[in-house]
């Protein structure tokens, strides 16, 4: 039967309780639920839990727990723990790194030495997250796709917050935590280096980020227009490719000459997605320790244009003028 | 039925584009500032351009008086700054000051009732302060001025005191197991940036010499790392200060910088020089005229921390790229434009002299009292 699905599932994917196949250990640790939700099953599956904690997951929920209160309690006590001014300030609230002059050392604990014990914990909640994704894989039989493809993200992570800094000596270099400041953070920080704009690895971050969600947005959009033939059944399809992935794969090839396969898509997909961390990261890694200035680094190598300037006077730093006066 | 859902998709894709459109309304004008298709724009919002033309009117000058007579100095007494004035111009620029400055309180916001050369209240001290003041940044600061000028009109606006002022910043309670690092408070200062809130105490006064040390020029100026050990966190504070200037000039960065290369002289606008100059003289007055009378101001025209209410961008531009839209009125005052200590033994006709003599004059004044 063709019928009309809008983007929200028309099906409630619901079953009674199931808690997942068995793996023959480990049993213990689903633990929740399971309950059933009508607008979950809008959304997605209506059963919701087992969650399969385990020790990594649970010492990551605690080791991001402690980060999370470290960072949240030093913005509340920056507003004297007025919590008005807590929720009205929040998104300019930080938790700063320690200044410059204390460059790799631990400075007492209000001269930044919050931030880098918030940090710590935060990594090692992050690495146990990850080492956990890594393990429920595992134990499911799946291969690591997941894994890796949020290190990718960690890369990026530990660029911005360890590696970079320790290359630079000194943690004052690394972002804070907080709505705004990471953002101004990130404005200074294009300043200081010359314009982020003209970094290769930045273009690249930016193309396989734009490109990441023009993909997914192609793909989804692709698939659900096929799903009345059939086309959510995307890895049987595979192999046995069917009337959904011909007409899909049609589409895209008289739109535009050439279309990916019903596997390749997905490899497109992780590959933008996880090159969008990794260039991004060897750009932020690059700055300042091994490029001063991005743009008169653009202009080296011919990838800054000049263009004629249009104000009348030329302009000159007035300190030279001063100087030969 | 099917028509009449396309039809719905129509006018919900209208209404749409409409409320995207309509973000911002009415639309910013752009003005085109370099060369075309980079982006070298300024935008001006028309609601608040017709606000900054409504809130920078001038008033109308005194008439003029005729020329001559005898001077201020000779005839009245504890003339100190304006002696070399006729007693007629004299006169016409007390009533211009009355009217810019204390219009309701009239002469008694300075003088008192006993004779108007008493300096009995702490006002009549400032006024000769600023007199003084307004006079070096006529003569001396053309490259920042030039050309409008400024009297006490460009800041006070009919106010004892100018609207827009600032005092060193005392930060926020904490409790002394956290730092604030002097950011990250929603601050008019920082224009509601995160960034540092009081850049003015760092750059806009103190010691010159130490000043040359601060982290103003932080960008790399070489392609690759020579020594530049300026700090993301340093940045930061030059950030805030230009965040200062783009809000009180109404201007967005491309009024003085190619923003593709904000350390690059050669790709700014003229604006960038002026600005330059403007940030000397913000420091002199604040250095050598305002602080000066921290020890006789009255604890209610002080900051939190005891320091006086001091000048920065936003005390004469209040919110446009020219002060008062660039109107000049030194032209009707111009005993405000040159140095006019009466002078009775040497003819005051050398700039430089005068220069030297109203200096010593100020430190001389602030000094005694």
């Amino acid at each position: 039967m063709i019928e009309y699905q809008n983007i929200f599932t028309q099906v409630q994917v619901d079953a009674p309780d199931y808690p997942g196949v068995p793996i023959g250990k480990d049993e213990e640790h689903r633990m929740g639920g399971p309950i059933h939700s009508w607008i979950a099953g809008k959304l997605g599956d209506a059963q919701i839990g087992p969650i399969y904690l385990g020790p990594s997951g649970f010492m990551a929920f605690l080791f991001g727990g402690l980060a999370f209160l470290i960072i949240g309690l030093n913005m509340w006590a920056s507003v004297n723990w007025d919590p008005i001014q807590f929720i009205r300030q929040l998104p300019w609230l930080a938790l700063e790194p320690p200044a410059p002059e204390y460059g790799l050392s631990i400075p007492p604990l209000n001269q930044g030495g919050w931030w880098l014990m918030a940090g710590f914990f935060l990594t090692a909640g992050i690495l146990l997250w990850w080492w956990r994704t890594f393990q429920l894989a595992r134990n499911l039989g799946m291969s690591n796709y997941l894994a890796w493809a949020f290190a990718g993200a960690i890369w990026l992570y530990l660029v911005l917050g360890f590696f970079r800094p320790i290359l630079m000596g000194s943690w004052s270099e690394a972002v804070p935590f907080g709505i705004f400041p990471h953002l101004d953070w990130t404005a200074a920080f294009s300043m200081r280096y010359g314009n982020l704009f003209y970094n290769p690895f930045h273009m690249l971050s930016i193309a396989f980020l734009y490109g990441s969600a023009v993909l997914f947005a192609m793909h989804g959009a692709t698939i659900l227009a096929v799903s009345r033939y059939g086309g959510d059944r995307e890895i049987d399809q595979i192999t046995d490719i069917g009337t959904a992935g011909e007409r899909s794969m049609l589409f895209w090839r008289w739109c535009m000459g050439f279309n990916a396969s019903m596997e390749s898509i997905h490899r497109w997909a992780w590959w933008f997605a996880v090159l969008t961390v990794i260039t991004g990261g060897i750009g932020i890694l690059l700055t300042g320790t091994v490029v001063e200035n991005w743009y008169l680094w653009g202009v080296k190598h011919g990838i800054a244009p000049a263009y004629p300037a249009i104000d009348a006077m030329p302009v000159v730093d007035p300190l030279m003028t001063e100087a030969t006066q | 039925m099917k028509i009449f859902n396309s039809l719905k998709a129509v006018g919900l894709m209208v209404a749409g584009c409409l409320f995207l459109a309509a973000c911002e309304n009415p639309p910013p004008e752009a003005v085109q500032r370099g060369y075309r298709g980079v982006g070298q724009e300024l935008l001006y919002n028309p609601d608040a351009l017709s606000e900054a033309i409504a809130n920078n009117q001038v008033p109308a000058p005194q008439p003029p008086i005729p020329a001559g007579g005898p001077k201020a100095g000779d005839i009245y007494e504890n003339v100190e700054v304006l002696g070399d004035l006729s007693v007629g111009e004299f006169t016409r620029l007390m009533v211009a000051i009355t009217e810019w400055v204390s219009p309701e309180e009239g002469c008694n916001y300075c003088h008192v009732d006993e004779g108007f050369q008493y300096d009995t209240k702490y006002t009549k001290k400032v006024a000769r302060v600023m007199i003084a003041m307004t006079q070096k940044a006529n003569v001396a600061w053309g490259d920042h001025v030039g050309g409008a000028g400024v009297t006490c009109y460009t800041c006070h606006r009919g106010q004892n005191i100018p609207e827009y002022v600032w005092a060193t910043d005392p930060g926020r309670p904490h409790p002394p197991g956290v730092m604030t690092a002097g950011q990250n408070i929603a601050s008019v200062n920082a224009a509601y940036s995160s960034l540092p809130n009081d850049s003015f105490s760092l750059y806009l006064e103190g010691d010159e010499e130490k000043a040359k040390d601060l982290p103003w020029r932080v960008a790399g100026r070489t392609a690759l790392p020579n020594g530049n050990a300026a700090n993301v966190k340093e940045t930061e504070w030059i950030y805030s200060l230009m965040m200062h200037f783009s809000d009180s000039l109404g201007v967005n960065c491309t009024h003085c910088h190619n923003t593709r290369a904000f350390y690059d002289w050669e790709q700014s606008s003229p604006e960038r020089v002026r600005a330059w100059h403007g940030i000397r003289m913000v420091r002199e007055m604040n250095n050598d005229y305002i602080n000066p009378t921290t020890d006789w101001l009255p604890d209610h025209r002080k900051g939190p921390l005891g320091d006086p209410l001091k000048v920065n961008c936003a005390t004469c531009h209040q919110g446009a790229y020219q002060p008062l839209l660039g109107a000049n009125m030194v032209n009707d005052y111009p005993n405000l434009a040159k140095y006019t200590v009466a002078a009775p033994t040497t003819d005051v006709g050398e700039e430089a002299e005068a220069a030297a003599e109203s200096e010593e004059n100020t430190e001389g004044m602030t000094a005694g009292n």
